[in-house]
């Protein structure tokens, strides 16, 4: 268990019903949900489009209130001033002032923590060659990409200098170039100490950048902890062997204990589904002089887990009418 | 010190958007149009030329109050930029009232430059210009701030054609309010209680008109501007206190 000074973010039982409609029929957005963030660390948030990652960092950042449940940052309550000097804020698919130019931009945002003059010019300076905008410090926003209003919006958050970075899908829309950059980008604040809350629905970044993961699911919290835990629980690790030069008899005697078979001209590739079996297969490629071309274990990932646990909640929609 | 920044930035959009041009170019078009209907007039041009000039400021400045007015909050709440805002430490309250005096700022230039209009075309036609005029462009003002404090109050929580709607509305009646008491002393009991209510709650829109004064030379003494200074201030404020309430519950989905 963490020390509580280590604790940055303490959500307890945050639960938001909305009310849509014209009869305010309530619909559960987030559901008890109940996690810790904590120093240093990054920390992906992940469930599908519409799960309720963006309402759950909503009410983080003040922008909705909780109907139950609380949650502090650094030990404040979410919404309190001192708490939001700290953090920085990255919006979904954020729309950005579009008549501003890049700098001044961050300018006014710098004003907003109280930064000015040469303080603020020279912290404009070192955020546009961070995300790598210095080129478009005099174009207006209305002018960027998608990529480069996304690299401003990181820059936007930054401009602190925070100590939690929040940022709701910040690869979304971006391409691969892009959204390695941001990866770049959210190992180096690690690297600086800053701990990184970021939500997403692709699983892939999440598996490469995340100290700890949490999956929610329509508004629940499904499963919480190290990318390691969540991905060694469940599913055995399956194992798959490519092998050429194999006499169809001993074909015959590995076929009983593998999981799959597939012949593919000279090669063939099996895959099998414990230690043992690989040992067995290949003893019986060695004893008829077979060759083995590769040995890849099959890890689970994230995306295996995600779909394992939207077919467990898939239940009746979610309406407390 | 946020709260200026937050103006200074609206006071920045608002100096790149296109409508406030239009809306300027309009203006002056129309205080420099009253040089050619004065000369269709038999005598008394100089009072047509200053009715339809301080009109002219009024109506535009209105105008600009309403359009850009209605937009200040929603538009943010739409394009999300008020996320960024908000989770920065800027209280709430911060914002709205940098959105409001941003507007102010605009208008304030705005209403500069169409009375310098005026005034030049006046001196073009040997008008004489006296203190009164600016008195009157004066309280034209203070009617900006309400009108303005309407404008934000409704896109608070509404969408901007309700907003529209809704202070254009307010913005009419509030001219005929006298008319409201009269109406209501030939209803029934229920139609005058509702008159009456509309009379008060309403803002009395005429106080801040000082045409009459200026056409006719009526010295307005300083005692009758400072109540209608505070009745336009007291005005506003409520406004600004309500929004605030309002927007201090939203949320921001």
């Amino acid at each position: 268990m963490k020390d509580s000074a280590d604790v940055v973010i303490q959500i307890e039982n945050l639960t938001k019903v909305f009310r849509v409609g014209f009869w305010g029929r309530k619909v559960t957005a987030v559901d008890r949900v109940s996690l810790a963030v904590h120093r240093g660390e990054v920390f992906g948030f992940l469930g599908p489009n519409g799960a309720g990652k963006t309402t759950t960092l909503k009410m983080l950042m003040g922008l909705i209130y909780p109907t139950s449940g609380h949650a502090t940052i650094f030990g404040h309550p979410i919404g309190a001033p001192q708490a939001k000097a700290k953090l920085g804020f990255l919006p979904e698919s954020p729309y950005f002032y579009d008549y501003l130019t890049g700098a001044e931009f961050l300018r006014f945002y710098g004003h907003l923590f109280g930064l000015r003059g040469a303080v603020l010019s020279k912290r404009i300076d070192e955020l546009l060659d961070t995300v790598g905008m210095s080129h478009a410090r005099d174009l207006q926003l209305r002018k960027f990409s998608k990529g480069m209003l996304q690299r401003v919006g990181i820059a936007q958050a930054l401009i602190n200098d925070p100590e939690l970075v929040v940022l709701d899908e910040p690869m979304s829309g971006l391409d691969p170039i892009g959204r390695k950059e941001v990866r770049d980008l959210i190992l180096r604040l690690k690297e600086a100490g800053k701990t990184v809350l970021f939500s997403s629905h692709i699983l892939h970044d999440a598996e490469l950048l995340c100290d700890r993961v949490a999956m929610i699911m329509k508004g629940r919290l499904v499963a919480c902890g190290p990318v390691s835990d969540l991905l060694s629980g469940g599913s055995t690790h399956e194992v798959e062997l490519v092998i050429e030069r194999l006499v169809p008899e001993a074909l015959e005697r590995i076929r009983p204990f593998a999981k799959k078979v597939v012949v593919q001209g000279e090669q063939v590739m099996v895959v099998l589904a414990s230690q043992q079996d690989v040992n067995h297969a290949i003893d019986v490629v060695r004893s008829v002089k077979g060759h083995v071309v590769s040995l890849t274990p099959h890890r689970a990932s994230l995306e295996d887990l995600f779909i394992r646990e939207a077919k467990t909640a898939r239940q009746p929609v979610e309406v407390a009418a | 010190m946020k709260i200026l920044s937050i103006a200074l930035n609206t006071f920045r959009e608002n100096l790149r958007d296109k409508l406030l041009y239009n809306l300027l170019i309009f203006a002056l078009l129309m205080i420099g149009s009253s040089i050619i209907i004065s000369k269709l007039t038999l005598g008394d041009f100089d009072r047509l030329m200053i009715d339809i000039g301080l009109a002219s400021v009024n109506f535009f400045g209105v105008l600009i109050a309403i359009f850009i007015g209605i937009g200040l909050v929603s538009k943010e709440i739409d394009k999300k930029t008020i996320y960024t805002i908000v989770s920065k430490p800027v209280a709430r309250y911060e914002f709205l009232l940098g959105k409001y005096l941003g507007l102010l700022i605009t208008l304030l230039v705005n209403t500069a430059i169409m009375t310098v209009g005026l005034v030049v075309v006046l001196w073009a036609r040997n008008v004489t210009v006296d203190g009164l005029l600016f008195e009157a462009v004066g309280m034209i003002f203070v009617e900006f701030m309400v009108i303005t404090a309407v404008a934000l109050l409704f896109s608070t929580f509404t969408s901007t054609t309700l907003s529209a709607i809704f202070t254009l509305a307010v913005y009419v009646i509030g001219h005929l309010t006298p008319d409201l008491k009269t109406f209501s002393e030939k209803m029934d009991e229920v139609g005058r209680a509702v008159m009456n209510g509309l009379y008060y709650v309403l803002p009395n829109l005429e106080r801040f008109n000082l045409k009459g004064h200026v056409i006719h030379h009526l010295q307005v003494t300083s005692a009758d501007l400072a109540l209608i200074v505070l009745y336009g201030l007291a005005y506003a404020t409520f406004l600004l206190v309500v929004a605030g309430l309002i927007f201090e519950r939203r949320d921001f989905r």
